[in-house]
């Protein structure tokens, strides 16, 4: 349904770029800290308006894509004095928009994320991951063409960011979704498609495409192979080039 | 028991400093001219009832109002300064710079311009209360977590939303501190405006009966006085922790 493509003019890290996102698929999007990955994303989003960075976003159906993102940032930005359900309802809100059905929406889909029984409690007396679930919530309740996700599980602990990824694969199944991180095994698990970003200035390897459907076992053997051969291209452009493998 | 605690602990505190108001009293020759003893100071405030009652309410009106009209006021220039950059750059300079004035130089000013009635004083605790409003609100809502905005920004927030929605909750902590202060200081500012000039208020009151060696009935204006600064400070603290209720989840 959308597919947007960017020629990036950025000054120093990264010219000319250009990144094609599947619809209806999860391209992951992998490389060193300070790459610049987080920028991609942001211009994506429209948060990137200074003269240092610019991109030209096209879309399939031909219409601007500014306003039709949602966004997963890498802490969770949820609001601490509004309940879960006040949070993931934050949109509607805020564009004035019926509370009804957005409240509707975002109890069913609050309770999909497994938190149908906290929907009352303030962020404060979440967890971590609970806090990353209700932000997942809230940008699947805001129902946009494009989700960005910049490194969502980061902060959390590597078992219940390994549940997290899987109950995000399954919900975002059929969306088009740009996913950051510098997790290789991350990439491998949820990504249709994974590309690296390395080199300064950046330049986009072609995509790595695991085989299977996300979520992906992460003790699969040739799941594995593979992160070894991303790991050898991000450790090849943090200390040069990148090899072409 | 920290419920228990909370109503033991001010009755301790009270008890304490009664009694030591009472030794005090005792090695000091038991010079009621000098230093009432806490009993005789209770005695004056039931015989002299009317006429404190009467001062005390003069006071009180003009701290109620100096502080709601310093906090409304306060809070309106921090909305004006936070939303309209040409302010900021212009009048926050000037703001900041007017608070080398020490408030109190201005309170003889004020009683001639506005005459020695309850205006000049209702002035005089505004004045005092008006700048840590300002300065706290206007912090509070400037340093709204770039995240939050962003996330605003994303969801095609206008920027009237976004205010209403995030930045002011947002600010709603540092607020409450503005207030807190706000709560402290505005007796000051009335009493002060009072001992200038006037024919009312507790301060009148004070100043009068200091002249003529009354000192049992300073001592009755001066407790009224603080029962009434401590309760303010309650409420409006009490009032605060209610409306900012995730701070304390996020303290413990």
């Amino acid at each position: 349904m959308t597919d947007a493509c960017l020629a990036f003019d950025g000054v120093a890290l990264f010219d000319g770029l250009t990144l094609d996102l599947a619809p209806g698929r999860t391209t992951a999007l992998l490389g060193p800290s300070g790459v610049g990955k987080s920028t991609l994303l942001r211009l994506l989003a429209g948060l990137e308006n200074g003269t240092h960075a610019r991109a030209t976003i096209a879309c399939d159906d031909g219409r601007p894509l500014a306003g039709r993102v949602a966004y997963l940032a890498q802490r969770d930005s949820l609001l601490p004095w509004a309940s879960a359900l006040d949070n993931a309802v934050l949109g509607a809100r805020l564009r004035g928009a019926p509370l009804g059905p957005a409240r509707a929406r975002a109890r069913a889909l609050l309770t999909d994320v497994g938190l149908g029984d906290r929907l009352h409690d303030r962020p404060g007396a979440l967890s971590g991951g609970m806090r990353q679930r209700v932000a997942l919530a809230r940008a699947l309740g805001e129902d946009r063409p494009l989700i960005l996700m910049d490194e969502p599980f980061s902060a959390l602990d590597f078992l219940t960011r390994l549940r997290l990824q899987d109950l995000t694969a399954r919900l975002l199944a059929g969306r088009t979704v740009l996913l950051v991180t510098h997790d290789p095994l991350e990439a491998l698990r949820l990504g249709h498609a994974v590309h690296v970003l390395h080199g300064r200035p950046a330049t986009l390897d072609a995509a790595l495409i695991p085989p299977g459907a996300p979520p992906r076992d992460a003790t699969d053997a040739a799941l594995l192979a593979l992160q070894g051969e991303l790991l050898r291209r991000l450790t090849g452009a943090a200390h040069g080039p990148g090899d072409t493998a | 028991m920290s419920r228990l605690s909370a109503v033991v602990r001010p009755l301790v505190t009270a008890a304490g400093l009664i009694a030591l108001w009472q030794a005090v009293y005792l090695l000091n020759g038991s010079r009621d001219y000098l230093l009432p003893s806490p009993l005789g100071t209770l005695e004056t405030l039931i015989a002299r009832a009317d006429r404190l009652a009467y001062h005390a309410g003069v006071t009180f009106a003009e701290i109620l109002m100096g502080f709601a009209f310093g906090v409304g006021l306060g809070m309106l220039s921090a909305l004006v300064l936070v939303l309209w950059g040409p302010a900021r750059r212009w009048l926050l300079p000037v703001l900041v710079v007017s608070q080398a004035i020490p408030v109190f130089a201005l309170a003889p000013l004020l009683a001639l311009w506005l005459g020695y009635g309850l205006t000049s004083k209702v002035v005089m605790a505004m004045l005092i209360i008006y700048f840590p409003v300002t300065t706290a609100f206007l912090d509070g809502l400037r340093r709204t977590d770039p995240l939050w905005l962003e996330q605003a920004r994303v969801m095609n927030a206008g920027r009237w939303a976004a205010l209403v929605h995030i930045r002011l909750p947002a600010a709603l902590p540092a607020l409450a501190s503005g207030l807190r202060v706000a709560a402290a200081v505005a007796p000051i500012g009335a009493v002060v405006g009072e001992w200038v000039g006037s024919s009312a208020g507790l301060g009148y009151l004070m100043l009068h009966a200091n002249g003529r060696m009354q000192t049992d009935l300073v001592f009755a204006a001066m407790a009224l006085l603080a029962v009434f600064a401590v309760t303010l400070y309650r409420l409006v603290d009490a009032t605060m922790r209610r409306l900012v209720p995730w701070q304390a989840e996020s303290n413990a």
